[in-house]
């Protein structure tokens, strides 16, 4: 049984893949597709008002995931396409990458999509992905200030975030 | 899938920050006594016990997601092991089974041995109706219900009330699918 307070993050970091900054923008939404956080770093084209731009990045994600598992030739047991599926089921994709960036995502069961768009040429983030669901855990999920489903206000995370997140992409 | 068992839960429970039995016990014991206070009715400080496990398994399921890595169960009964062997291991230290399962596999017992909560605990006669670790019933029911399981668990065996050890049932009411959460774009 533990108690929040300044606990070590378990289990450490991964070993930083590159140096600089090359990160673009960090999304995560909660199964509801509410947008608890969102940050940039370098962005210089926005083309859509905010609202809009998460909710187009989390229709394409709910779509591109339910379109990768139709296209799975490896499982038997497959919903048609369209049909709702139960969360993390299926085959899931964890990275797609253009000649500009690359996007790299998770999920977890409970329903929590953490996306990191970076440099196209950015090694595999999936550990750092599940570091920053660590994060989260820590200093949100903890936090007795914080309202589940809402979006994210915790200055401590926003620093951590930002300053993991420097050191790996 | 990473190896379910007891040794796997023990290696959570070693690493994580823990706090002293004793304390734990006699905060919760306080708080069960300081709602009988405020609330009066038994069966309303049931309720109020089941309402904050909820609100403490909502969140709780992230932290059990995250240390134990562990991706998503192939079946109910998978789930029911796992928090059997892992989640009550990593967060009580104590291990639970899982037995009494019914034939189409929806419903099951979770039996405690162990129970960090109820030392020193006796309930007064005027107590009786109470379920003292009911907010174990909660936690479960909201850590579920957030990837997607919604159950229904109550109490069938007390050793505050006299039976020899603690029985969770757990029923799984249905699994909710994953749907687009936005209506169409207006």
């Amino acid at each position: 049984m533990q108690f929040f307070g300044g606990s070590e993050i378990s289990p450490s970091p991964p070993v930083p893949t590159a140096s600089g900054n090359n990160a673009h923008m960090i999304y995560v939404f909660n199964r509801n597709g509410v947008c608890l956080l969102y940050r940039e770093w370098n962005r210089p084209l926005h083309t859509l008002n905010a609202q809009q731009d998460h909710k187009l990045m989390f229709g394409l994600l709910f779509s591109l995931k339910s379109l990768t598992a139709k296209m799975d030739p490896t499982n038997l047991d497959k919903g048609n396409l369209g049909v709702p599926q139960l969360p993390g089921q299926g085959c899931s994709f964890h990275s797609f990458r253009t000649n500009t960036y690359k996007l790299s995502f998770m999920e977890t069961p409970s329903g929590i999509k953490i996306i990191l768009v970076t440099h196209p040429r950015t090694g595999d983030l999936r550990d750092s992905l599940k570091y920053i669901y660590n994060l989260y855990v820590e200093y949100v999920a903890k936090n007795p200030l914080y309202t589940p489903g809402t979006p994210i206000r915790c200055d401590l995370f926003d620093t951590t975030l930002d300053q993991y997140v420097r050191s790996i992409a | 899938m990473a190896p379910a068992g007891p040794r796997f839960g023990d290696a959570i429970f070693a690493n994580v920050e823990r706090v002293n039995a004793e304390l734990f016990t006699l905060t919760y014991g306080a708080i069960v006594r300081q709602l009988l206070t405020d609330l009066e009715e038994v069966e309303e400080v049931n309720k109020q016990l089941d309402q904050m496990g909820y609100n403490i398994g909502i969140r709780l399921i992230d932290e059990f997601l995250a240390k134990s890595n562990v991706s998503r169960c192939v079946d109910f009964k998978e789930t029911a092991e796992m928090i059997a062997k892992v989640g009550f291991k990593m967060f009580l230290g104590v291990s639970a089974s899982v037995t009494n399962w019914d034939a189409d596999g929806t419903c099951c017992g979770i039996v405690l041995e162990d129970n960090p909560l109820v030392d020193f605990v006796e309930l007064p006669d005027t107590c009786q109706g109470l379920y003292y670790c009911n907010i174990l019933s909660g936690v479960i029911r909201g850590a579920l219900e957030m990837v997607s399981m919604k159950t229904e668990i109550t109490w069938v065996r007390d050793m505050l009330r006299g039976d020899d050890a603690f029985e969770l049932q757990v029923k799984l009411l249905k699994q909710v699918p994953e749907e687009y959460p936005y209506k169409d774009d207006e």
